[in-house]
Order: structure tokens, then C-alpha cells, then sequence
């Protein structure tokens, strides 16, 4: 399989993990008795919540990734900058990625 | 000898701006702005599990004028997102493409999610 391929496939298969991820999380949301902090921890702390929650900012930052990469390659052609691009977005996905799934397991393991 | 009858070339001062390129445009928009988003919903979960001196400040933070009209933008691009990428994956499956078909897919996208920005924010 071809790179881009690979690209084409992994948009499309975290386009529909995020379909069904991104509805519950909407829907959760919206389910809170309220946003103080014991019940957003309670909400959280939840093992499956936790679990569907890192596995959804993972998904995230990975569909985000690709589709910034695309960005960057119809808009940035000179060769050196459109590698740095693609390197700081690499790189800003992976940080956001670790805090928060760092941040779920923390309030999981804590609570 | 010139024929007045023959097709021209698109003009751009008579061209007709289609809706299926305005979609085009805010899938992109929209996603980029969800990308910029990420770094918020991070710092929500970061903040929440720094306790709640951190998490309340989060809160007074995205409670104001500016933070309240940002989580409406990023409701509404994840909406937008939601309903124009699964108007890709039937795409994808090479089903939608007429003319009509596109038109009409569109405007329901577009309608569905001002609509369910709007019912979201009603039912938070």
C-alpha cells in the first residue's frame, strides 16, 4: 500500500471511529448534571469513560494530523518549510495527544 | 469569420457561486479550527486532573463573552464536521455525485448542523 494510500485509508477509518466516539462524547456532555470539577472527575474516572475518552483524543489527534498534513501540502510547497510544518504539526499533535491521555489516566488512577 | 454561438469560458462575473463549494470550504475550516481546539479540550482534561483550583480557572476562563462565542464556533465545527464527513464516507462509496443530489446533500448538511448547534446549546 502506498503512502498515500495509507493516508486515504487512516482518514477514513478514524473519520468513522469519530463518528460513533465524537456522538458519545457529545452526548455525554451534554448528560452532566453540571461542569463543577467533582462531577467532570466522577465522569471521567469512570473506567469505561476513561478508556473511550483516551482512545478518542488518540483518534482525534491522529484524523487532525492527517488532515493538517493536507493543508500544509497544498499550501506551504517550499520544501524546507512544508517539512518543518509537517514536523511541528507531528510533534504539537503528539504533545496534546500524551497530556491528555496522560490527564485521563490521572484522574482515573486518582479518584 | 466569428461564431457568435460558440461557448465561452466561464466568467468569473458570471459565475454562479455553488453551495457544494462553500461546504468544500468550511469541511476545511472547520477542521483546522478543531485542530487549534485540541489544545483546549487538552487543557481541560489537564486542568481537571490538576484539581479544582486549576479546573475552576479553566471554567471562568471559557465562561466569558470570548470563551462562551469559541465553544459555540467549535460546537458548531464539530457538527458541521460530523454531518459533512459522513456526506464524504457515502461519497466514498461512490454514491451523491449528481448535481442535484450534491446540492441537495449539502444544503441538508449545512441546515442539520445550525440545527444542532442550536438544540445543543437549548438542551445544555
Amino acid at each position: 500500500m502506498s503512502s498515500a494510500t495509507g493516508h486515504f485509508v487512516a482518514q477514513r477509518v478514524t473519520a468513522i471511529v469519530l463518528v460513533l466516539l465524537g456522538s458519545w462524547f457529545a452526548v455525554s456532555l451534554n448528560g452532566l448534571d453540571s461542569f463543577e470539577h467533582a462531577i467532570v472527575v466522577a465522569f471521567i474516572a469512570e473506567p469505561l469513560n476513561g478508556a473511550l475518552l483516551a482512545l478518542m483524543c488518540a483518534s482525534l489527534a491522529y484524523h487532525s494530523h492527517l488532515g493538517v498534513q493536507v493543508v500544509i501540502d497544498d499550501y506551504v510547497h517550499a520544501a524546507g518549510l512544508n517539512k518543518a510544518s509537517l514536523m511541528f504539526s507531528r510533534i504539537s499533535h503528539l504533545v496534546v495527544v500524551a497530556l491528555s491521555i496522560y490527564a485521563v489516566f490521572e484522574i482515573g488512577t486518582s479518584a | 469569420m466569428s461564431n457568435t454561438e460558440r461557448p465561452l469560458s466561464p466568467h468569473l462575473s458570471i459565475y454562479r457561486w455553488p453551495v457544494t463549494m462553500t461546504l468544500s470550504i468550511l469541511h476545511r475550516a472547520t477542521g483546522v479550527a478543531m485542530s487549534v481546539g485540541l489544545v483546549v479540550l487538552a487543557t481541560w482534561l489537564v486542568s481537571a486532573a490538576s484539581g479544582v483550583d486549576d479546573y475552576d480557572q479553566f471554567v471562568t476562563l471559557m465562561s466569558t463573552l470570548a470563551g462562551r462565542l469559541l465553544l459555540i464556533g467549535w460546537s458548531f465545527a464539530f457538527f458541521f464536521h460530523l454531518a459533512n464527513g459522513i456526506r464524504h464516507l457515502v461519497w466514498d462509496t461512490g454514491r451523491g455525485f449528481e448535481k442535484r443530489q450534491a446540492n441537495a446533500s449539502a444544503w441538508f448538511v449545512l441546515l442539520l448542523a445550525v440545527g444542532m448547534t442550536v438544540v445543543y446549546w437549548m438542551m445544555l
